[in-house]
């Protein structure tokens, strides 16, 4: 029990911060825009398949720099060539906008990598068990995505309240005119956030890709829950986005690990509904079996209960 | 302005009769239409896509009372599609076990009852919010109900679905609908049907007060109605035509699967009601029938269709916010006060540059995807009856010539285009025409 607790809290926490790594840019560019990037997620499978490319040709750690700035630039055009001519069309315009560009961005991945999975490894030198809890090795990779997800929160978070750059940024979020008056460049604050949160979301791709599955589907699984993170975290909060990605995190892996169902928990009560009927199936189902949509609960309830999110301070 | 508005209003009112009985006549049309359609196109793919477009037109229209009629943004609305779908299949199973007298023509009933019932659980919960968190709340529900189909085995039938027979129900005038012909008959009457009640509630007070409340709510709320009521009833009235849509789409299919739930489904509907207009009643009439065309024909042509639909998507969302009924209703005025003759000279014009453009951009995307998914082919490809070597130069050079020849031509016209436009408008305005 005590082995179960341990590694579903460590892989909880990874992956809450992976979560963290895309949910900060969207909420990032959410505040700012007021633009629910749809595509975000599609950034984070270039990423993934850029870090893949670059790490076949030059290895894994120019990868780790390079495909992130690719994918920041990238999102920078997008910002410049795309959305910013559809900001004039309104929200929705700007909303279409981006769910178009995840289509065509998920189409693009599979005329140049295909549909499969891409072999993408982790690199030799991290490929060894950091430590070993109860008989389960732990691997020094995910060793790294941690130490990896905690800088960049750090450095984010010091950036962000700590810098001169930081400051006109937050003062953008807020009051775009007062510092367009100031004689700071507005436009160019936007795009440089969109292209910050795309790069961000980028690293998230590139190292993620070698422990999860790199493949053309890996940005529509992905997006409807870092949705969830956001939504529940209250938009545009950044502590909240943080607060929600641990705890979807840790619920998923959590989830996964139960292997209980309703039939179990009333064994002793000797009910025990057909099978093949609406109430068998679900006196049957484990809570493993529904992890996957215990976000989605999440985000009807918090939207019903607290439509602020849980640390946001304005409607959604 | 005011002028303009006293003249249309008299020669409304001295076409009188004729102005009433005109929209008459467009359904009686529309109805023929639908008649003939069969004896037109008479292959069985053709019949199979007529069928296809049928039910997609009732989904586009349904989604577009929550897009174009109300303002609402929704990511999950194949879930009232995919469940009007499941409770179809299920009743007509019901009813060929227990020997009930109901014809097939009476089952798309259930679906809509089913789409209506859970549209109004859901609703009850989303509708209290609006614009992006509608959306998301919308997406969520529909990754709820996706997921939850393939846990719920005993309804939904898990990965393989349920399937039924639509023939073993009681026969009117001898149909047994086997034959496609005449299943396509029952969709196409299911549709006309759909269509008018969907229309007939845009001219309803309600029908203006979704309006009211996709404009400007606050205002909507200071003449005495409460928004959320609003946005409540129509998505409960949408709910019950998308499963009307989903019965007869299981009807269509004798089968009905987790696929109708999902994204795919619900972005489809979105993409095609953009594409069409959302603005005006016939956008989504539009759309489904060219989405629908374009998924079917398309895919033979091309493996990479899917990429053309996204773009042609973005296309429509930065350059023609209103769709091609947007389009289409832009040059009515100018039509009308005869300055479209000069239009379309400066709209030939452009043809030239413009379809350099985009034979630069299939060549491209042709060459990448024979080179990237069917790099196993060798590098040979055949395009339009021409072979040549997708690694080789030239056909990349001939590409990238076409696209920057054609933007750079296409960007110099730009400028004519407009003062052709601007001349045209105000041509429409001296009429009294728009203003």
């Amino acid at each position: 029990m005590a082995e179960l607790i341990l590694i579903s809290t460590l892989n909880g926490v990874l992956y809450g911060l992976l979560l963290f790594l895309m949910a900060s840019g969207l909420t990032l560019i959410f505040s700012m825009m007021g633009v629910l990037n749809f595509a975000h997620a599609s950034f984070y499978m270039l990423g993934a398949f850029l870090g893949f490319q670059i790490s076949r040709w030059a290895g894994f750690w120019p990868a780790l720099i390079l495909a992130p700035v690719l994918v920041g630039l990238a999102g920078a055009m997008v910002e410049r060539f795309g959305l910013r001519n559809v900001h004039k069309h309104g929200h929705v315009a700007e909303l279409l906008f981006t769910f178009g560009l995840a289509f065509v961005i998920e189409e693009l991945v599979q005329i140049v990598w295909g549909k499969s999975p891409v072999d993408f490894r982790t690199p030799a030198l991290l490929d060894f068990p950091a430590f070993t809890v109860f008989a389960t090795n732990y691997p020094a990779y995910k060793l790294f995505m941690l130490v990896i997800s905690i800088a960049i929160f750090v450095g984010l978070f010091v950036m962000l309240t700590h810098t001169r750059i930081g400051l006109i940024v937050q003062a953008a979020l807020s009051h775009p005119h007062m510092v367009a008056h100031l004689g700071h460049n507005v436009p160019f604050v936007f795009m440089s956030v969109f292209g910050v949160g795309a790069a961000l979301a980028g690293i998230a791709g590139v190292i993620a890709g070698p422990y999860l599955v790199t493949q053309s589907s890996m940005a529509a699984l992905l997006g409807p829950i870092l949705f969830v993170v956001v939504v529940v975290g209250g938009l545009g909060s950044l502590q909240g986005a943080l607060f929600a990605s641990l705890l979807i995190g840790l619920l998923q892996t959590f989830a996964i690990s139960v292997n209980l169902s309703l039939s179990d928990i009333f064994a002793g009560s000797g009910f025990l509904p057909q099978p093949n009927t609406l109430l068998g199936d679900l006196w049957r189902v484990t809570v493993a079996q529904i992890a996957p949509i215990l976000p989605y609960v999440l985000l009807v309830l918090v939207l019903i209960f607290k439509p602020t999110g849980l640390f946001g301070n304005r409607e959604t | 302005m005011s002028d303009a508005i006293l003249r249309r209003a008299s020669t409304a009112a001295a076409q009188g009769g004729i102005g009433r009985l005109a929209p008459l006549g467009l359904w009686m049309a529309t109805a023929l239409l639908f008649a003939l359609l069969p004896l037109i196109f008479r292959s069985g793919t053709a019949l199979t896509v007529l069928s296809l477009m049928g039910i997609a037109i009732i989904f586009a229209l349904s989604y577009n009372m929550l897009l174009g009629q109300t303002g609402m943004l929704s990511f999950g609305h194949a879930v009232y599609y995919g469940l009007g779908a499941y409770f179809t299949v299920h009743a007509i199973n019901w009813a060929i076990a227990a020997a009930l007298p109901i014809p097939l023509i009476a089952m798309p009933v259930v679906g809509g009852f089913a789409g209506l019932l859970f549209a109004i659980i859901f609703g009850w919960v989303s509708t209290k919010r609006s614009g992006t968190a509608f959306a998301m709340i919308s997406l969520g529900l529909a990754e709820l109900v996706g997921s939850s189909s393939l846990i719920l085995r005993s309804f939904f039938g898990g990965e393989e679905g349920v399937s039924t027979n639509r023939t073993k129900l009681l026969r009117l005038f001898d149909w047994n609908f086997g034959p496609q012909i005449q299943v396509y008959y029952l969709i196409a009457a299911w549709c006309l049907l759909c269509m008018a009640l969907m229309y007939a509630l845009t001219r309803t007070p309600f029908g203006r007060m979704c309006n009211a409340v996709r404009d400007n709510s606050e205002r909507a709320q200071f003449v005495g109605y409460n928004p959320q009521v609003v946005r409540f009833l129509a998505f409960c009235l949408s709910g019950l035509f998308a499963g009307i849509a989903g019965g007869l789409a299981s009807i269509n299919f004798e089968l009905a699967n987790s696929a109708l739930f999902s994204a795919v489904q619900s972005g489809n509907v979105l993409l095609a009601t953009f594409i069409g207009g959302a603005g005006h009643f016939v956008g989504p009439i539009l759309g489904a029938v060219l989405v629908t065309y374009l998924q079917n024909m398309l895919s033979d042509v091309t493996e990479v269709w899917q990429l053309y639909f996204g773009l042609l998507f973005i296309a429509t969302v930065m350059y023609a916010p209103g769709g091609l009924a947007g389009l289409i209703m832009m040059h009515g005025p100018i039509w009308r006060a005869g300055a479209l003759a000069g239009l379309l000279a400066a709209y030939a014009l452009m043809l030239l540059p413009l379809a350099a453009v985009a034979v630069g951009a299939i060549l491209v995307i042709e060459m990448m995807t024979h080179l990237g998914v069917k790099a196993a082919e060798g590098t040979i490809m055949k395009m339009g009856g021409i072979s040549f070597d997708a690694k080789s130069g030239l056909p990349w050079l001939l590409a990238l010539a076409l696209l920057a020849g054609g933007g750079a031509l296409a960007r110099l016209g730009w400028g004519y285009l407009a003062a052709a436009w601007d001349r045209a408008q105000g041509i429409a305005r001296d009429k009294g025409l728009t203003q």
